[in-house]
């Protein structure tokens, strides 16, 4: 089963079995690595390049070239996952390229997604940790043994460093002097992973993301960037209201405007394709549309709420039943009863989204800073009556996502395909959203409410906790409701509520999971986002009813939890917990595990009357193995920053049925003047890496509620946080 | 016809001139390092200058640059660019990088202003650049690394 590579059309991919079901995540046999690139565009290899497996290329020219199966949006995976591969190769640093993997899920399939390929759940690094170091170490191995041929030495006693091969001989050789020869010998099925004592790269704080440099002079290239001969750039017209259709459409004063190229309907809307945006845009705006809206949502957050709160009065479908909530809470000493609720948030990305399709020779290409190829693939396919390997796709940046370019029924790549089609299926055409469609065209963060009634005992010991939880299901509208919802309970509703890490032994979690047609999907850190929030403010409660210090109190309820009780016990001391503040300041804390990393954030805030500012975060993260800890460092600071505006500024709202926001200035995010001074702790760990890009989100808006409530007795519990 | 000079380069353009300099300068002369992310003067993706003073190119129209030197972040070479340019690097302060060209042209004109701006003076000029990845703590500290560095 060995395939040399003779010339480029005789290259032959090898279809084993890297495509394995979800689950087998570890112990990856390198036999099942493919051992040679076909010509897929993106990741191909010359004849005299060392190119072993699917991830890695040594060229004659001494580069490595490391191909990343995971989109780049800032969290850092062009980083990432080369320092795995450079780990186990003794690479320089500065000889390692990267490049975006096409779309092909035999290939590079989300090992913990079984046959898809794509990014998101802050699985990026854990899923490719064993996979990329595999990768890397072949390639070594390979250079060693063409090494020790090529000096007539053993292997055993040939040294890697920096991107050299050496032997006490005095043989020096770099890897693209040996890359040729090394492409000629067998490539091996196992090879020896470092010890983690021996890591060089991995852990090293100093560094620097792959990334950087483009990023700094305007050269790095995002979906909005792409110029093609030829390319009509399309803007949309979308319904004002969820569930509304097209009635009836105008389009002369659009066609009139000099550049305007067509006018096409698509089933979300009506395009208007020109030359170049502004043409299109303006195009767009002097169409003249009449929507049907017999079927459209006039509803607005308010009512929705309190049809939630309506909702909330009576059972849901069980998700945890531990012991006997209702009647520990009959007998409990104290009770409180907290209600939360968070409103609809939209991604904002900072690159609005689009999506270029092109004609190929057979079939199309699509250009994307792709978070979900699997998907787009179908759903571009689709669309075009084709078959999903007809539909190539080009890796870009993307600016930002937090899950949005992730839609789990390719809703943008899609509509980008309608387009296509609609406009003759030749030409290529960008699909460009504005702010105000990027805003108004839902696939929220849902609207959540949730109630909680935990009780205390005599002794200030919790003896019950009853959170009934309202809010739509994104499983739902994902169609994944197969995989994810388990009697009648979406776990990304509840994760973070169902499995309390506290020690209650009467424990009810239920669940309403209401249908609404405003489109709702993953956001950063997902369900967490309001379960933390409620979790960690009911808990802060709790201690103070108890007359408990918050973190004492916690770190004794989380028995059994070292990972939770270490990043607690970091974050405290790091941020001075419990020593003296200056009247009108305050700490508040909070811990929360997701994505298989543990956060705890103390945030310190000043409070003058009603106004407020967040000082300073002192966070401290466990993410197993660091390794890249400056990229962990920043995606604590910019996670906490995303759910900071949450818990600040953000909220989009439904007024008859319409969005009341649409572009920055109505609907706020965080900026400069209100980003807090943040410090970062990792904590030491032997343990496989976790997630970092989600798990600092949701901590940030309890401990501010909580460092609110030491600061004026006020509990807040509906986001964004405003004192009354 | 408008004539503008871009980065040091003439452009004679025959383009309606309500167009925003933000278009003209992405697709008409091809400089994509400035990016569109609002279109309303609230993000500052698109920050540029005109005449040496930063502006928002989605709200310049064209007839506002007319005859006028514009210089984008492919053009930057002044000595306060350079260090802005070299602390982001150090401080590795850019995620996504998307809003990062108008980051560092704002952070450059504030450093070209004011050579030691104090947290309020960051704050101040900062805060018309949105960063959804909330890099704000490292933009923060690579204006002061690059300020020192000038110093
Ligand atoms: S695009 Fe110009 S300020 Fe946002
Ligand atoms: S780096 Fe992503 S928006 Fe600023």
């Amino acid at each position: 089963m060995r395939n040399r590579i003779e010339n480029l059309s005789r290259r032959v991919f090898l279809k084993q079995g890297l495509a394995v079901g979800a689950g087998l995540t570890l112990g990856i046999h390198l036999g099942a690595v493919p051992r040679r690139l076909d010509a897929a565009p993106g990741a191909t290899a010359l004849p005299e390049e060392l190119a072993p497996n699917a991830f890695v290329r040594i060229g004659t020219d001494d580069s490595v070239t490391v191909i990343v199966k995971h989109l780049e949006m800032g969290q850092g995976t062009y980083t990432g996952l080369p320092t795995l591969v450079a780990e186990e190769l003794d690479a320089r640093w500065d000889q390692v390229r990267v490049e975006g993997a096409p779309a092909d899920a035999e290939r590079y399939n989300n090992l913990f997604w079984g046959p898809a390929q794509g990014t998101g759940g802050s699985t990026s690094m854990a899923n490719s940790w064993e996979q990329m170091r595999k990768a890397g170490a072949v390639a070594r191995q390979l250079l060693v043994e063409a090494a020790a041929k090529r000096w007539k030495v053993d292997p055993q006693e040939i040294q890697v460093r920096d991107g050299q091969l050496s032997h006490a001989s005095g043989q020096l050789a770099s890897f693209g002097e040996l890359a040729e020869a090394a492409a000629e010998l067998p490539v091996p099925e196992d090879v020896f992973l470092k010890d983690p004592e021996a890591f060089r790269l991995i852990g090293d704080a100093a560094l620097r993301r792959k990334d950087t440099a483009d990023k700094i002079d305007g050269s790095a290239r995002y979906t909005q960037d792409v110029a093609l001969p030829g390319l009509l750039t399309a803007v949309v017209a979308h319904p004002p209201r969820f569930g509304a259709r097209l009635k009836s459409l105008d389009a002369e004063a659009a066609l009139a405007i000099e550049g305007v190229e067509k006018v096409v309907q698509i089933p979300s809307g009506v395009a208007v394709l020109a030359g170049d945006f502004w043409t299109a845009k303006r195009g767009r705006d002097r169409l003249t549309i009449a929507w049907d809206e017999s079927d459209a949502l006039r509803l607005g957050s308010d009512e929705i709420l309190e049809q939630y709160k309506a909702l909330a009065e009576g059972p849901g479908a069980v998700a945890t039943a531990e012991g006997d909530a209702e009647t520990a809470l009959g007998s409990a000493a104290k009770v409180i009863a907290a209600d939360f609720a968070v409103p609809f948030l939209a991604h904002a990305s900072m690159e609005p989204l689009n999506c270029v399709i092109l004609p190929e020779e057979d079939g199309v290409r699509v250009i994307n800073g792709e978070q979900s190829q699997t998907r787009t693939q179908a759903g571009v396919a689709e669309v075009l009556g084709l078959e999903p390997g007809q539909v190539s796709i080009e890796m870009l940046y993307a600016g930002s996502s937090f899950g949005r370019r992730g839609n789990p029924r390719a809703d943008f790549t899609s509509e980008a395909a309608e387009i296509f089609k609609a406009a003759g299926g030749k030409t290529p055409i960008k699909l460009q959203w504005t702010r105000e469609d990027d805003t108004r065209a839902g696939w929220y963060r849902p609207l959540f409410f949730h109630r909680v009634r935990a009780g205390l005992d005599a002794e200030g010991k919790p003896v019950a906790w009853h959170q009934r939880i309202v809010g739509q299901s994104i499983a739902a509208d994902a169609g994944m409701e197969a995989r994810m919802v388990v009697d009648g309970v979406d776990r990304l509703s509840v994760e973070g509520a169902a499995n309390l890490a506290y020690a209650v032994p009467n424990l009810y979690v239920d669940l309403h999971s209401p249908k609404l047609p405003v489109p709702v999907q993953w956001w950063r850190s997902v369900g967490h986002t309001h379960t933390a929030f409620a979790v960690e403010c009911v808990i802060d409660e709790l201690a103070e009813a108890a007359g408990r210090d918050p973190v004492d109190f916690r770190m004794e309820l989380l028995e059994g939890h070292p990972r939770h009780q270490g990043v607690l016990r970091l974050a405290a001391e790091k941020a001075g917990w419990g020593e003296p503040l200056p009247d009108g300041k305050a700490r508040g804390a909070a811990v929360h595990a997701s994505f298989n990393s543990y956060v705890a954030q103390v945030a310190e805030v000043s409070v003058r009357g009603k106004a407020f500012s967040v000082d300073r975060v002192v966070i401290a993260v466990d993410c197993g193995i660091a390794v890249n800890p400056d990229v962990i460092k920043a995606q604590m600071e910019g996670g906490m920053g995303y759910g900071l505006a949450a818990a600040l500024v953000s909220s989009l709202t439904l007024k008859d049925g319409r969005v009341e926001q649409s572009n920055f200035h109505d609907y706020q995010v965080l900026r400069m003047d209100k980003m807090p001074e943040v410090e970062v702790h990792i904590l030491p760990s032997a343990e496989a890496p976790t997630g970092v890009g989600e798990p600092a989100t949701p901590v940030i808006a309890p401990a501010v509620a909580n460092a609110l409530a030491a600061a004026t007795g006020q509990r807040l519990r509906t986001l964004p946080l405003e004192l009354a | 016809m408008v004539k503008i000079t871009v980065n040091g380069r003439e452009h004679a353009l025959d383009l309606d001139p309500e167009t925003p300099l933000l278009w003209v300068i992405r697709e008409h002369i091809g400089l994509t390092g400035t990016k569109y992310g609002c279109g309303i003067a609230q993000c500052g993706a698109c920050t540029v200058f005109l005449n040496g003073a930063a502006v928002r190119a989605c709200s310049t129209p064209l007839s506002a640059a007319a005859g006028g030197s514009i210089l984008t972040i492919e053009g930057l070479e002044s000595a306060q660019g350079r260090a802005i340019q070299a602390a982001w690097a150090e401080l590795d302060v850019v995620q996504c990088g998307f809003c990062q060209s108008g980051q560092i042209m704002s952070a450059t004109a504030l450093l070209t202003q004011n050579p030691s701006p104090t947290d309020a003076d960051i704050d101040a000029a900062m805060s018309g650049n949105i960063c959804r990845c909330a890099t704000y703590a490292r933009i923060r500290s690579a204006i002061k690394q690059a300020a020192a560095a000038l110093a």
